[in-house]
């Protein structure tokens, strides 16, 4: 951008001076790149300036901005780093655009966005960004374990369990105990029973006993474990995502899969899960518990579980196999330049469903800016449209094959402004009950360890994920 | 007021016996803590609890603790006992606990207790608290750097641990204490392997990157001949850390070549160690953790032959349904992978579209990816789907796509003409940014192929009927002007459709028409000179001045008349000059200089403590290093089956398994016949050999150093790693015995050693190379012994200051300087220290004083302290014997010499009433009972000068008087030598700049003008070391102040003539300027 206004202020003149420039910066910047080479190795090494550690201190920030808990591992670091923060955060518009990663003149800074907090890190020294995120992450992730959400109300109603979670997750800016198992047993979730007990008796959230996890050779699951009734859910949950254009074909569609467990079983079980089709998962990702040797060689997923609740793994089916598309969509939007207006005809129906019914089907649609309000009708369900967001919502429901769902009218527009040149793309949901749209169907599930018979049971759902019409 | 009162009912609370209300205090203190409030004044009631038998209350007060011990240091040690106590106790989570605490107080005070706590937990039976004790190192580290070597210790014990729970944190401690001591690794390197897929998550990571920089050390280049092929075909850069002076890069390919060629004549095989870490690393991509799968990622991508690093993409390509910041630091690392290795992602090029709900940045970096992977074959799709991008909303996405066009179209020659095409058509967008960014690219592009100029120009020009936007008419001006050779019918066409519409238009589009004008009139005058000069008039009457300055200036320079000054010659030249085509390159090209996944590789630029990636070693280093011996008890050096091993021995053993240098005899042994072997070891000779005898050595091996030279490099740095280690061994040794033992050892060790090489497991070339080897070294055994056997003992100083200066020529060609030690024990002579080190094995004893070895000397000067006149007879010298004072190593060593002149005995020689600047100490020399008439004693003293050059003033007593002395150091005194490698050395320089830089022009005295002597007068003016450089030009020297240890850095860089240049670098400026006068001094002289 600036450079196209340069050249067109520039004469010709000043195009040669330009030119000459231009050379001259050339060898300019070469020995620039040889200095910086040089400064590479001059600069002073890791043991002499920096202090040593990964992760220095976290802020915890809300959405207006003001920071509200702030956790230092090493010295204290002002609080005035995050101007920087800010800085970037206010030019980059939507929250979701700032980046990850920031450099300031002593620190870097790097954050994540959950649940409209950011969560800022201090780093003096070199680390993998990644191994910051993804900590980052599962902080996050404990807190909605732990208080069910990951707001910021919750987190200051907890603050000090908040703060003891902190101090057991990082010790000297590295991670110490992540795993869910082990600082449930050490910090006790708050429930309502509990703080009303402990305010009788002046009792904690503070475990009493020691934790053993951290000792034992499987370190997400804790020892003694003992449930009255034994059992171990899974459900089995597929997402596909899918870009297809304007003409229906499709342009890409992968599946994202994950079988989340809730084992509750007694002692130390011995699991093993079996496939009907497991060669449908070439590209897998196992929770630590999972043996993966065992994987290459069988194709079973053998493991002795967590207690509780977990993610025991996530599969991935690209879009260089054939992924089925539930539904199809016919649709048309137009904008007319004469009278300020634009029509829309929305026609949803069922394409590749496996004889399921597609249930909690949604249109969404993010509008131009120019389009001041919609005046449509429903065939089935209701739709809804935000003018400030210009977000137009198609609540649709079940899809009845037999009446195929309509949604068509006129789109009133700003009069004097050109008309837009894109059309707006649908993003659908929907969800479909007793179905993994890839196929992927758990045969048997065997439990080695222990004496006890446990209920079992796999479900499966199907939802679109990133889900996306061209228009 | 308010202030102090404020926390009262807190107080209160605190204090009560309740614990529930303690515990409701303590809450309320850390929700301050956490919300950034000031809770400080609270820190006695505090720190009272911290007994508190309730766990919860205790744990909120350690939070409390670690949070505000720093600034109540005096308050915070009331505490310490009690994790003192914690430390013993039977349960392993108390003291891991307390441990953990303890550490994070970072309180300078409690070092060596947290040192001894360290050590103790190191060795603790529960693998947990030794998890804790691995924490706890780089704790410390940070808080005392100068508690490095014994970290070290730890470390390396730690490093030996078994347990996967140890692993990972045990591996940090290294990467932020000592990443530089590589040799630490080998013998535990397969048992990381192996233990790898067990570690936890984050403990992968720390492992998978360290072993990362370990292989790139270690093992050959995989891809070695593929570069070959590649470098050959397409000029491409192939290594990795290619950013070196260009002069340097042809060195390097010539070397490369070489090193190819060899590759070609020997089949590359991978190194089985290779291959494990290859093999055990892989299932690690189906981990949960991104952070693990970027970490094996950019293992493969740095370490894996290129056919097999293609098993990564999938797995990058799943983290992308990642979290938005996942997915943003694996795109950037997509996009530098997919420069290099195209192929590995082009499977995967649908997962890269984009969906309009992504956040810009993440657009973007898509783009970039798709743009990377743009091929022949794949164009056209990916053109049909920037085409829906460039509808997007965002535009500074719709920017970024149309940038993205220009570079398919430059890089993909079949789809340019689409893309001009598809990019002329978008000049009418209505967005100026579209637009603009169009006109950009299509200038680009025009520019790289002149001769197809014409056809698109036309068009172009035709559209100034319709498109209105100022910025594209402007920019069609520009390049109808720049081309307008290129349409001669049309160009002044337009001019006139222009000229006509002058007044109307923008104010950019009537600069581009006076500029389309003045070159129209260079080139066809014939036809548009009335033209231009109609345009001209127009622009001198306009609003707007920039306009009629332009007009003005261009008139004066293209119309020529009388008063046109000489410009007007040039004025074709200056505006048809030739314009560079600008070059579309992806930002991400040539980053995977950094190591992928890191920071600095995100950043594009080098973020503190970031551990370069070196580049493959030309030659593999010997892979026996990782083979780990059962059986401990056999002598080593009777097992070793290469040099290599016996030098990895070296560290090793005296660590583990000698405790009171028991190790001694064969320690020697192996370093005698490493000097003997060859020139990799010239290092290892000089710290243990025996002055001349190393010398030896060298000259006959130095033949056999050319030729080695490359390869030695490498293992010279890793010597220097290993030197201290050996020296603290050796320097215990007296030469008398370490002769004795040398005569003994070097026979056996023959045979044995031979021997050995044929049990060994290792290849057939491998042993035969070191069975050679080791003929070899037999022979240079026998030549030393002889000079050893008839060497005397100690020889008078005069001989070895000559000595010196023999000694110093050859650390010239050898580019090395022995290593004076701060850990030399203290050797009481007079030797400059250079000569310490070498005579280290000489010296008769090494504790008490005896006044035979102190023989004045010409290289250190004496110092009168006390007159014989007023002393009565009783007369005193006084030197800095520049040995580290061993009760004290802040203190400088004073060495003092009475003389009792008179004719009777002095008695009670000792000091009293010393008076000092604040911040001195003074360690007084033990009471001479008896000095008798005409006897010489002397006797050591320690004084900290605090790094100044105050005096230290005190009286000197005698049974019978008292003298008021005092002793005033020459700033060159008041440092010890350190020793730095060259690139150590510009390291550390480069962190001193600016005012901690000194420098001053001088010319050299006459006699002063070789090397040696320079050396030698440098030195002895200030006690420093010499640091081996690449030039001749340049002799540096390195040294630390004795009482701070900030480091004072010489450089004299010599001109012809005499002319010199002196810089010191130090971060005490005072010292500085008082060091370069010395120095000047002393060279000027």
């Amino acid at each position: 951008m600036n450079h196209s206004q340069g050249f067109l202020k520039d004469i010709q003149i000043s195009c040669l001076v330009v030119g000459w420039l231009l050379s001259n910066t050339a060898s300019i910047i070469l020995s620039f790149r040889v200095w910086g080479g040089q400064s590479m190795t001059d600069s002073a090494p890791s043991w002499f300036f920096y202090s040593a550690e990964m992760i220095h201190s976290l802020f915890l920030i809300n959405h207006l901005g003001d920071i509200f808990l702030e956790k230092h591992w090493k010295s204290v670091i002002s609080r005035s780093v995050c101007d920087y923060f800010f800085e970037a955060r206010e030019k980059a518009v939507d929250p979701e655009n700032v980046p990850p990663v920031l450099q300031t003149p002593h620190h870097y800074l790097i954050s994540i966005y959950r649940g409209k907090l950011f969560f800022l890190s201090v780093i003096q020294t070199e680390v993998p960004p990644l191994f910051v995120i993804e900590f980052l992450h599962r902080v996050a992730d404990t807190f909605q374990d732990y208080f069910g959400e990951c707001s910021e109300s919750v987190i200051s109603d907890n603050l000090v369990i908040v703060y003891e979670l902190l101090e057991e997750m990082l010790d000297n800016g590295f991670p110490l105990a992540t795993e869910s198992n082990v600082l449930k047993e050490m910090i006790r979730p708050p429930n309502i029973l509990r703080s009303v007990v402990n305010t009788l008796t002046g009792g904690s959230n503070v475990g009493e006993t020691l934790p053993q996890g951290q000792l034992s050779n499987i370190p997400w699951r804790r020892a003694g474990v003992k449930y009255a009734n034994n059992e171990a859910y899974f459900d089995v949950t597929e997402e596909i995502d899918a870009i297809v254009d304007k003409s229906g074909t499709t342009v890409s569609a992968e599946i994202q899969g994950v079988i989340e467990a809730c084992v509750k079983l007694s002692g130390m079980p011995d699991l093993t899960m079996s496939f009907m089709n497991p060669r449908l998962l070439d590209d897998v990702s196992f929770h630590p518990c999972v043996r993966f040797r065992r994987w290459e060689s069988e194709r079973v997923l053998s493991f002795i579980p967590p207690d509780g609740n977990f993610t025991l793994m996530t599969y991935h089916i690209s879009s260089q196999n054939l992924v089925a598309i539930p539904v199809y969509v016919k649709q048309s939007i137009n904008f007319f330049e004469a009278g300020s207006c634009g029509r829309l005809d929305i026609t949803i129906g069922p394409k590749q469903t496996m004889g399921k019914t597609v249930e909690d089907l949604k249109v969404t649609i993010h509008m131009p800016k120019a389009v001041l309000n919609a005046n449509l009708t429903a065939t089935q369900g209701n739709y809804t449209y935000d003018c400030t967001t210009k977000m137009l919502v198609w609540d649709i429901g079940k899809l009845n094959p037999q009446k195929l769902p309509n949604l068509r009218g006129s789109l009133s527009m700003q009069t004097g402004v050109p008309n837009p040149e894109e059309n707006p793309s649908l993003n659908i949901d929907l969800k479909i009950q007793q179905l993994a749209i890839s196929g992927l169907k758990v045969s048997r599930l065997d439990m080695y360890g222990e004496k006890y018979k446990p209920f079992k049971g796999v479900k499966y759902v199907t939802k679109a994920g990133k889900f996306q019409v061209r228009t | 007021m308010f202030s102090s009162h404020r926390h009262d009912d807190l107080k209160e609370m605190l204090d009560s016996n309740k614990d529930s209300l303690k515990l409701e205090a303590m809450k309320r203190i850390v929700a301050m803590i956490a919300r950034g409030k000031n809770a400080s004044d609270l820190f006695p009631a505090v720190v009272k609890n911290v007994a508190c038998k309730n766990i919860e209350v205790k744990k909120l007060v350690y939070v409390y603790l670690v949070r505000y011990a720093e600034e109540q240091q005096d308050l915070a040690l009331l505490s310490i006992s009690t994790f003192q106590r914690g430390l013993k106790d039977p349960n392993q989570l108390i003291r891991a606990s307390a441990l953990r605490v303890l550490s994070s107080i970072r309180v300078t005070i409690i070092v060596p207790i947290m040192m001894l706590a360290i050590k103790e937990a190191a060795s603790d039976m529960s693998p947990y608290v030794r998890k804790t004790a691995a924490h706890a190192i780089p704790k410390l580290y940070s808080l005392d750097p100068e508690q490095k070597d014994q970290l070290i210790e730890v470390i390396e014990k730690l490093l030996a641990d078994k347990t996967t729970l140890v692993a990972g944190s045990v591996v940090m401690a290294f990467e932020e204490v000592c990443p530089e001591r590589i040799d630490l690794i080998h013998k535990n390197y397969r048992k990381l392997c192996n233990l790898l897929i067990d570690v936890e998550e984050w403990g992968q990571v720390v492992i998978i990157n360290m072993l990362t920089r370990y292989a790139r050390t270690q093992f050959l280049n995989p891809n070695i001949n593929e570069s070959l092929l590649e470098e050959g075909g397409s000029g491409d850069k192939t290594f990795y850390g290619s950013d070196e002076d260009e002069d340097e890069d042809e060195e390097e390919k010539e070397k490369k070549a070489e090193v190819a060629a060899m590759a070609k004549r020997k089949p590359y095989v991978m190194d089985p160690d290779h291959r494990l870490l290859l093999r055990n690393t892989k299932p690690l991509l189906q981990s949960r953790n991104a952070a693990v799968v970027m970490a094996v990622a950019q293992l493969y991508f740095h370490l894996a032959p290129k056919a097999e690093v293609g098993v990564i993409a999938k797995a990058l390509v799943r983290l992308l349904r990642s979290h938005s910041e996942v997915q943003y630091v694996v795109l950037q690392n997509v996009a530098t992978m997919s420069i290099k290795r195209r192929g590995m992602f082009e499977p995967y090029l649908k997962s890269f579209y984009i969906r309009s709900t992504d956040p810009t940045q993440i657009k973007v970096l898509k783009l970039e990816v798709l743009t990377n992977l743009a091929n022949e074959t794949n164009i056209s799709t990916i053109l049909r789907e920037f085409q829906t991008y460039i509808k997007s909303m965002d535009k500074d996405f719709v920017a970024a796509t149309i940038q993205a066009i220009g570079r398919c179209a430059t890089n993909i020659s079949e789809v340019r003409d689409t893309c001009l095409n598809g990019l002329v058509q978008l000049l009418s967008n209505r967005d100026e940014l579209v637009v603009a960014e169009s006109v950009v690219v299509i200038k680009k592009l025009l520019q790289m192929q002149p001769e197809k100029h014409s056809d698109i120009i036309k068009h172009m020009a035709k559209l100034t009927d319709n498109i209105q936007v100022p910025m594209a008419r402007a920019s069609i001006l520009w390049l109808i002007g720049e081309y307008c050779e290129h349409v001669p019918k049309i160009a002044p066409d337009v001019l006139r459709k222009m000229a006509k519409s002058f007044t109307n238009e923008e104010d950019i589009v009537k600069l581009q028409i006076i500029n389309l004008a003045a070159k129209l009139y260079l080139t066809n005058s014939k036809q548009t000179k009335l033209l231009t000069q109609y345009v001209l008039n127009l622009a001198k009457y306009d609003q707007n001045y920039d306009i009629r300055d332009r007009a003005r200036f261009i008139r004066q320079l293209i119309v020529p008349t009388e008063k046109s000054g000489a410009l007007s010659k040039y004025a074709k030249k200056l505006f048809l000059a030739l314009k560079p085509a600008p070059v579309l390159e992806s930002p991400f090209k040539d980053r995977d200089h950094f190591q992928l996944g890191s920071l600095s590789h995100l950043l594009n630029a080098k973020a503190g403590g970031y551990q370069e990636l070196p580049d493959w070693p030309e030659a593999a280093p010997d892979p026996s290093v990782r083979n780990v011996e059962v059986k401990e008890s056999v002598p080593e050096w009777t097992k070793c089956s290469s040099r290599e091993k016996r030098k990895e021995k070296k560290v090793e053993k005296p660590f583990y398994t000698d405790s009171e240098g028991e190790s001694g005899p064969t320690e020697s042994a192996d370093s005698e016949s490493d000097s003997a072997t060859g020139s990799e070891s010239s290092s290892g000779s000089e710290e243990s050999g025996s002055g001349s005898e190393s010398e030896e050595s060298k000259e006959a091996s130095e033949s056999e150093e050319e030729e080695e030279e490359e390869e030695e490099e490498e293992k010279k740095k890793k010597k220097k790693d290993l030197k201290k280690p050996v020296q603290e061994s050796e320097s215990e040794q007296s030469s008398e015995e370490e002769e004795r033992k040398h005569q003994r050892k070097s026979k056996p060790r023959k045979s044995e050693s031979e021997s050995e090489s044929d049990e060994d497991e290792e290849s057939e070339s491998e042993s035969s190379q070191s069975e050679s080897e080791d003929s070899e070294s037999e022979a240079e055994v026998k030549k030393k012994k002889k000079p050893a056997e008839s060497k005397p003992p100690p020889k008078p100083v005069k001989k070895e200051s000559k000595k010196e200066k023999k000694e110093m020529s050859l650390l010239d060609l050898d580019d090395f300087e022995p290593a004076p030690s701060p850990q030399v024990t203290p050797v009481n002579t007079f030797l400059s220290n250079s000569l310490v080190t070498d005579l280290e094995g000489l010296s008769l004893s090494d504790s008490v004083l005896s006044p035979a070895t102190i023989a004045p000397s010409s290289t250190l000067k004496s110092y009168e302290l006390l007159h014989r006149i007023t002393g009565e007879g009783l007369s005193v010298e006084y030197c800095f014997s520049r040995q580290p004072f061993s009760p004290d190593a802040n203190m400088v060593a004073v060495q003092m010499q009475f003389t009792n002149n008179a004719s009777s005995d002095t008695k009670n020689l000792h000091i009293e009433d010393v008076k000092l600047q604040s911040g001195m100490r003074v360690k007084e020399f033990p009471e001479i009972e008896l000095l008798p008439a005409g006897e010489t004693a002397t006797a050591v003293m320690g004084i900290d000068f605090c790094d100044s050059t105050q005096a230290a003033n005190f009286q000197l007593c005698t049974h019978t008087r008292k003298f008021f002395v005092s002793i005033q150091p020459p700033v060159g005194e008041l440092m010890r030598p350190v020793f730095l490698t060259e690139n150590e050395f510009k390291k550390e320089q480069g962190q001193l700049m600016g005012m901690n830089e000194i420098t001053e022009k001088l010319t050299l005295d006459v006699k002063c003008r070789n090397e040696h002597t320079i050396v030698q007068r440098v030195t002895t003016a200030a006690n420093l070391s010499r640091v081996p450089c690449g030039s001749d030009k340049e002799c540096r020297f390195a040294g630390r102040t004795v009482t701070s240890g900030s480091l004072v850095l010489v450089t004299v860089a010599t001109k012809e003539e005499g002319a010199a240049q002196l810089t010191v670098n130090c971060e005490k400026m005072v010292i500085g300027t008082m060091l370069v006068k010395d120095i000047l001094q002393a060279l000027t002289q």
